[in-house]
């Protein structure tokens, strides 16, 4: 029983870990922009198919590196083209046209790499259990928990420590001031979108050795990550990421006693928050609503 | 919507549903295509009662539709009850799981508001995904089908006969528009459009802001449940798709492309949309990207929809 608990919270905490790189992603966009990026699953899934085409020649390890660039790229491509027009106007709009691009993001996914699911091969060394009696401890998974780790303490260090990042924040409090003061503020957002599709192939890379290759991938991941954004609450980055480990922790461990309501679970305990404390966690009052 | 005499647009609005069975094979549809279009366009526009006249979007109405639609075919399927009966039972429920929810999420506006129904929308759909014992699952819930009702002297054979079942699926369209049209010509009504133009003048003018959408948000979902109830028995059959978020949007879409500061907009949206997936599903495996151009180009050259490009603010 325990190593079945151990097993699902373990599992919950990984699968936590990609709710919230998705949900930071997600975060970072709507914090700026306003855009609810309804897209973010399909960038995703762009990801991880592009460093399954990309492992036979580069190999696993340059397509970890390749592909979320590729991903950021075509990111970058669509917010200058098709959502940079929709800036300040109603959320609806933006809303639509991401919600548009899922559709034809999956599509095209099942239409150039097909629909049945794919293998993804990670390196042979890291797919090995580091105990029997703790079979769920692979290599890969250790090893995605700390890149998960790391690129969420990176994504911190940006934010914080760096130019872009600090006119980042400042554009999440007041972008009007923020162009003001001489800052390209279309620049900010179109490196901020950036950023945050780059986050979302990334994620696609490691979820895609983990389980696997389909179409539907992203649009399995992106709903949690509402959730995850509404739970820590909005406007906190660290409340995202709180609430995206939270949920998928919540998640495993209803696994073990409910295996039926593991997805339910998680609306819920929105349901919860919304009711207890409607600011989310750790979000500040009186933003975004 | 003044008090007025009817228009142009509504004759013909009118005329045409009537008349669909006898037309729509002549321009290579079914009397199926028709009853679909009359049961998605009271979708959107019982959804825009929220989003274009109040003014709040709601991105989470398939829960709501799909709510209605397991509950009809619940009610037939596990209770024996008659067409009618079951349809009651259905919109009851999704009528009180609308005001539970809305009562959580009332306070948040815009963007946050969007979220928080998308959020909410999905918890249904894995309920309905996972409880297999009671909805089917995956593969949703077989082995009922809508019953004939009685009428006075005579049955109303709404199963064997398509078009009985078009008349039928139009009656209840036609009593719900007609509803929502006397609602939004109501003090109720005004009261929304006036939260909708100025959410702080309102405010300031003494409305209860939380509460008005609240109501209106129930409202939408009670006539969304009555669709999505529809929807099944023009189907037989229910599945977990029709509580899936992809018919929201789907719904949000219906609504902007038709126009959703018109009151017949969604409708003509509806038919649009129902008329098109059904083309492009039935000539190319990528009819999903056909469809997400379709919502890139709506949003970037009609914001306004069909109806917004002829009338300026038209009904308002």
């Amino acid at each position: 029983m325990t190593q079945l608990i151990l097993f699902n919270l373990f599992n919950g905490l990984i699968v936590g870990a990609f709710y919230a790189l998705m949900a930071l992603g997600l975060s970072l966009i709507l914090n700026l922009s306003g855009v609810i990026n309804f897209a973010h699953g399909g960038f995703l899934a762009l990801g991880a198919y592009l460093a399954y085409s990309l492992i036979p020649t580069i190999g696993f390890w340059g397509a970890l590196i390749v592909a979320p660039l590729l991903t950021a790229a075509v990111g970058l491509v669509v917010e200058r083209v098709l959502i940079r027009p929709l800036y300040g106007g109603d959320p609806l709009y933006s809303l639509l046209l991401t919600f548009g691009l899922a559709y034809i993001f999956e599509d095209m996914t099942r239409f150039v790499w097909g629909a049945q699911a794919l293998p993804f091969q990670v390196p042979g060394w890291l797919t090995t259990p580091l105990s029997p009696r703790f079979f769920f401890l692979t290599g890969y998974r250790l090893f995605m928990v700390v890149l998960v780790a790391v690129a969420v303490g990176a994504l911190f260090a940006i934010l914080n420590h760096t130019r872009l990042g600090i006119r980042i924040r400042a554009g999440t409090r007041d972008l009007e001031t923020v162009g003001t003061l001489g800052v390209n503020t279309r620049w900010l957002r179109s490196l901020n979108f950036g950023l945050g599709i780059y986050i979302a192939g990334l994620a696609g890379v490691l979820a895609a050795g983990l389980l696997g290759l389909s179409p539907t991938i992203g649009a399995s991941l992106i709903m949690p990550s509402f959730v995850a954004i509404i739970v820590g609450g909005l406007g906190s980055l660290l409340g995202t990421l709180l609430g995206g480990l939270l949920i998928g922790v919540a998640s495993g461990l209803t696994a073990v006693f409910l295996p039926s309501a593991s997805e339910a679970v998680i609306y819920v305990m929105m349901g919860l928050v919304l009711l207890v404390r409607p600011r989310g966690l750790l979000g500040e009052e009186g933003r975004l609503h | 919507m003044n008090a007025r005499a009817p228009r142009a647009l509504d004759l013909a609005v009118v005329a045409a549903l009537l008349t669909a069975p006898f037309w729509m094979a002549a321009i290579g549809g079914y009397t199926e295509l028709a009853s679909r279009i009359v049961v998605m366009g009271l979708a959107a526009m019982a959804l825009n009662f929220l989003l274009g006249f109040t003014g709040v979007l709601s991105f989470g109405h398939a829960a709501y539709f799909g709510l209605g639609a397991y509950g009809v075919a619940m009610a037939i399927k596990y209770l024996g009850l008659g067409t009618l009966p079951a349809m009651a039972l259905g919109i009851v429920g999704a009528t009180i799981a609308a005001a539970l929810i809305g009562a959580l999420i009332v306070r948040r506006r815009g963007v946050y508001f969007a979220m928080v129904t998308i959020a909410f929308g999905q918890v249904f759909y894995f309920v309905a995904f996972r409880w297999n014992s009671v909805t089917g699952g995956d593969d949703g819930l077989t082995g009922w089908h809508r019953v004939p009702i009685p009428l006075a002297a005579t049955t109303l054979d709404i199963f064997g006969d398509d078009k009985a079942f078009y008349y039928f699926a139009l009656a209840v369209f036609g009593i719900c528009v007609a509803l929502m049209a006397l609602l939004l010509n109501s003090p109720f009504g005004r009261t929304l459009i006036a939260i909708r133009e100025n959410e702080r003048r309102a405010r300031f003018l003494g409305v209860p802001i939380e509460f008005h959408i609240w109501l209106s948000f129930v409202v939408s979902c009670l006539f969304v449940s009555v669709a999505g109830a529809l929807y099944a028995l023009l189907n037989n059959f229910t599945d977990p798709r029709a509580l899936r978020f992809d018919l929201s949007g789907n719904l949000v879409i219906m609504a902007v492309l038709g126009g959703m500061r018109s009151f017949w907009g969604p409708l003509i949206g509806a038919a649009i949309f129902v008329a098109l997936q059904d083309y492009v599903s039935s000539h190319t495996e990528n009819w999903m990207s056909v469809i997400g151009v379709m919502f890139v180009l709506v949003v970037r050259f009609f914001p306004r929809g069909i109806l917004g490009l002829t009338r300026r603010g038209a009904s308002a």
